[in-house]
């Protein structure tokens, strides 16, 4: 008996041998699951979808990637998770937006920072744009600031949260402007924060590019201006703020990408970063996000390194006056 | 009349099978506790991207539709509402099963549904740019005092007392400041990292209406060893058409009260069903009878929550802006294929656009059909031994909060507000007050502090909340619910004696 319980020992130590000398070469070898912080049909969840949608192709990863939404707080709830609670193990990835999750981290209260992630790709890039309602009596910015120095403090304007890139926007018009605004954030979102702005609740508000641009196409709204370095190919007539005569650059603009926990095995990380940048670039992808109104930028992960430590930076520059 | 036009698209080998398929399907997703509407529409999305825009439309629209339906099924059986929107039918549904009139209880709430979402969608279709102007009337200060009505009716919704009615909704109340406020980001009695997203509310519901009930089944099968035999009587369909068709009022109420509130973005769904459960009780002859197994209660409750399916979609389809989560997955669907709602929906996409609204119309006929198919098999249930169904149900519990997200701290969740509700019912509160505050909190509260930041900076908190014909009318209304709770206990007590008071208490536990 001793010597069958041996064998058998034997056996399973021959069993599993391969598998550890192997280490993560065979990775991915079961689905893998990423965590989007936000609601199901929300922009993030969305785009989240259709991005990963080709992940299970064996010119991808092999494995299909499950969407898990954890929606609450603007994401805090999400990212607490996933920064406290999932296994660095490579099978569970979270979907980032900056410049949310940074902004949150210095404003305290929750339990990550940009040290607790490591970035993998960048999918996309929404800039916060400038809404007033289809009838308002503001044609651009010059005009909404104007309002602001008559009545200070008495601008509302909507936008989806604080602490989020639309807040970060507002802040920045506030400082490149001078003047005192009413930032109303909305418990529903980006859809709620327009939806405030067609009914006429508020004089304006802050708003995703993409929903604005499916707005005004529904002669809801007019888009004044956008928070971004460059006028957006979705909206060659819209000029940026920079444009305008306001000193903003593209601090706000919602970058949406794929993260893993801190502790996941270089050699995953390596394998992720390498391969689903490639998966973005896959064309149904890029026709379906297309389609969708979603402006894409393809970014690897030294890049997006790179640009999480650039915001790092502005916001804690940013968010200190307050 | 274009979507008569476009009516025979929907009856296409394809479109029709995948109408049956999403019928079919949404009947056992709904069914399933845990799995809410909005998550099964945003299951079956991925499936969506291989089908034609209309064909996907077709299935989600089919399964939006049945998965409110099929949500009674659980509600009525097993007394787990499968969403906020069937918590109203647990109230006399579950009371009718457990005097074996469960396969009557089934038929009523389908018939009633299919009543109720056949009005909606010809809301939907007729007198959609009319009901856009009213979907966008409700800024923060009309949501604000939307919400204090629902709380008025706490009082008077399914309880011995209304006190402890208003004291069960303050208990709700408070599970919903638990997490990170909505607004400000504060954290709030954060004191295990499983509520630090907030008390979600399906988990609360599974584990307030369904874990009391499955200790008291325990207890009850070791206390007598024959297990008492619940007869389930047979009910003709025919009989079941009658009594809908009988009860006027209950359908009439149901059916106006889904529609209204189905169509205010971000309150219809979760309390069409309590709002409307609770006014036809007021209107009804027979009042004292609700929450024994009163058949009017089921055809209120159910007619509302399909009601209100088709005006809900009224804010996505003309101004874009989804009005509820289950609404936000139907635009995604919508998005993938390039297709932007919008006021020239009809005139870019009308075959998209009316072949989806036609689906959900002969999507109702086909709910209504299957569910009462369903209706004869799975009454049946009650005769299921108490341990066994204890068992059964708490599996069901237990998977239902944790699919919700994944997550054991939703079964923790569950699992610890069912024990504490099984003592408050001992104590004759009762859940759906409770729940109702849940619901309630955060759209009082996330609202009051919108208006109250857009009236600082503008007209003042005064005039922000007491000017306007709606703000008047809300207003009116809550007081006038108030008014009616007081009198009502008033009323009552004049007659209520201690005996009479002993024998209630004996009658609930």
């Amino acid at each position: 008996m001793r010597k069958w319980i041996a064998g058998a020992a034997l056996a399973l130590a021959a069993m599993t041998g391969p598998a550890l000398a192997d280490g993560h070469a065979s990775y991915p070898e079961r689905p893998i699951m990423m965590m989007v912080s936000y609601g199901a049909g929300g922009a993030t969840d969305f785009q989240a979808r259709i991005v990963t949608m080709t992940a299970g192709n064996e010119d991808a990863l092999g494995m299909p990637i499950a969407i898990l939404n954890r929606p609450g707080a603007g994401g805090r709830v999400g990212w607490n998770w996933f920064a406290t609670e999932a296994e660095a193990d490579g099978y569970t990835l979270a979907a980032y937006n900056v410049p949310h999750f940074i902004a949150q981290s210095i404003e305290g209260g929750v339990s990550y920072s940009t040290d607790d992630f490591e970035p993998i790709a960048n999918w996309g890039a929404d800039p916060a744009v400038f809404v007033v309602g289809a009838d308002s009596e503001f044609d651009s910015m010059a005009d909404v600031v104007a309002y602001a120095k008559e009545n200070p403090g008495g601008l509302t304007f909507s936008g989806a949260g604080l602490f989020v890139g639309h807040h970060i926007a507002a802040l920045q018009l506030e400082k490149a402007a001078g003047v005192k605004l009413a930032y109303i954030p909305n418990n529903a979102g980006g859809a709620g924060a327009m939806r405030a702005v067609i009914a006429g609740e508020v004089l304006g508000g802050v708003n995703n590019l993409s929903d604005a641009f499916r707005a005004q196409a529904a002669g809801n709204v007019k888009i004044l201006g956008v928070f971004d370095l460059e006028r957006n190919a979705f909206l060659p007539d819209v000029p940026t703020m920079k444009e305008q005569g306001f000193d903003i650059d593209n601090a706000s603009v919602n970058f949406r990408g794929v993260m893993v926990p801190k502790g996941t095995p270089q050699e995953v990380i390596d394998r992720l970063a390498e391969v689903v940048p490639t998966m973005f670039e896959n064309k149904r992808v890029q026709s379906r996000m297309e389609a969708g109104g979603s402006p894409m930028a393809i970014m690897t992960r030294d890049e997006v390194i790179e640009m999480w430590a650039a915001r790092q930076a502005t916001l804690e520059e940013l968010l200190a006056g307050l | 009349m274009d979507f008569l036009f476009y009516m025979g698209d929907v009856f296409t080998p394809i479109n029709f099978g995948l109408l049956l398929l999403g019928t079919i399907g949404g009947l056992i997703l709904g069914a399933t506790p845990g799995l809410s509407p909005t998550m099964a529409v945003a299951l079956l999305i991925p499936f969506t991207f291989q089908l034609e825009p209309q064909q996907g439309l077709i299935l989600l629209g089919a399964a939006y539709t049945s998965t409110v339906a099929g949500g009674a099924v659980s509600a009525i059986l097993l007394k787990i509402p499968g969403a906020p929107a069937n918590i109203a039918t647990t109230l006399d549904g579950h009371t009718m099963a457990t005097k074996g009139e469960g396969a009557k209880a089934l038929q009523l709430s389908f018939l009633a549904s299919a009543v109720g979402g056949l009005f909606g969608v010809f809301l939907l279709i007729f007198l959609t740019p009319v009901l856009a102007q009213w979907a966008l009337a409700f800024g923060p200060s009309h949501l604000f005092w939307l919400a204090i009505l629902g709380v008025t009716v706490i009082g008077t919704l399914d309880s011995s007392s209304v006190v402890k009615g208003l004291l069960a909704g303050c208990i709700g109340l408070w599970l919903a400041t638990i997490g990170f406020d909505d607004i400000m980001g504060a954290q709030r009695f954060i004191f295990h990292p499983s509520v630090s997203g907030g008390i979600n509310v399906i988990p609360a519901l599974i584990g307030l209406f369904a874990i009391p009930q499955v200790i008291t089944m325990f207890t009850k099968g070791r206390s007598s060893d024959d297990a008492e035999i619940i007869s389930v009587k047979r009910h003709p369909i025919r009989l079941a058409f009658v009594e809908v068709l009988r009860r006027k009022t209950a359908l009439f109420i149901g059916t106006i009260t889904g529609t209204i509130i189905g169509l205010i973005p971000g309150v219809g769904g979760q309390i069409a069903g309590l709002v409307a459960y609770d006014q036809s009780k007021k209107f009804s002859r027979e009042s004292e009878k609700f929450g024994t197994g009163h058949s009017e209660g089921v055809i209120a409750a159910e007619s509302a929550n399909n009601a209100m399916v088709g005006p809900s979609l009224v804010p996505l389809l003309t101004l874009s802006i989804p009005g509820s989560p289950t609404a936000a997955v139907l635009l995604g669907g919508l998005l993938i294929h390039g297709i932007f709602p919008g006021p020239d929906l009809f005139m870019n996409y009308p075959q998209v656009a009316w072949t989806f609204i036609d689906s959900m119309l002969i999507g109702q006929i086909l709910m209504c059909i299957f569910g009462l198919y369903i209706a004869g098999l799975a009454a049946r249930v009650a005769r299921v031994p108490h341990a066994v169904m204890a068992a059964v149900v708490l599996g069901l519990a237990v998977f239902g909060s944790y699919s919700v997200q994944n997550s054991m701290g939703d079964v923790y969740v569950m699992a610890s507000l069912g024990v504490g509700m099984y003592f408050l019912e001992r104590f004759g509160f009762s859940a759906a007050p409770l729940v109702l505050g849940l619901i309630l909190g955060p759209i009082a509260e996330a609202n009051f502090i919108q208006g109250s930041m857009i009236a600082n900076a503008t007209v003042g908190m005064g005039s922000y909340f007491f000017t306007g014909w709606l703000n008047w009318l809300l207003i009116l209304i809550v007081l006038a619910s108030v008014s009616y709770s007081i009198w009502m206990e008033v009323a009552q007590r004049r007659y209520t004696t201690k005996d009479d008071a002993v024998a209630k208490e004996e009658a609930m536990s």
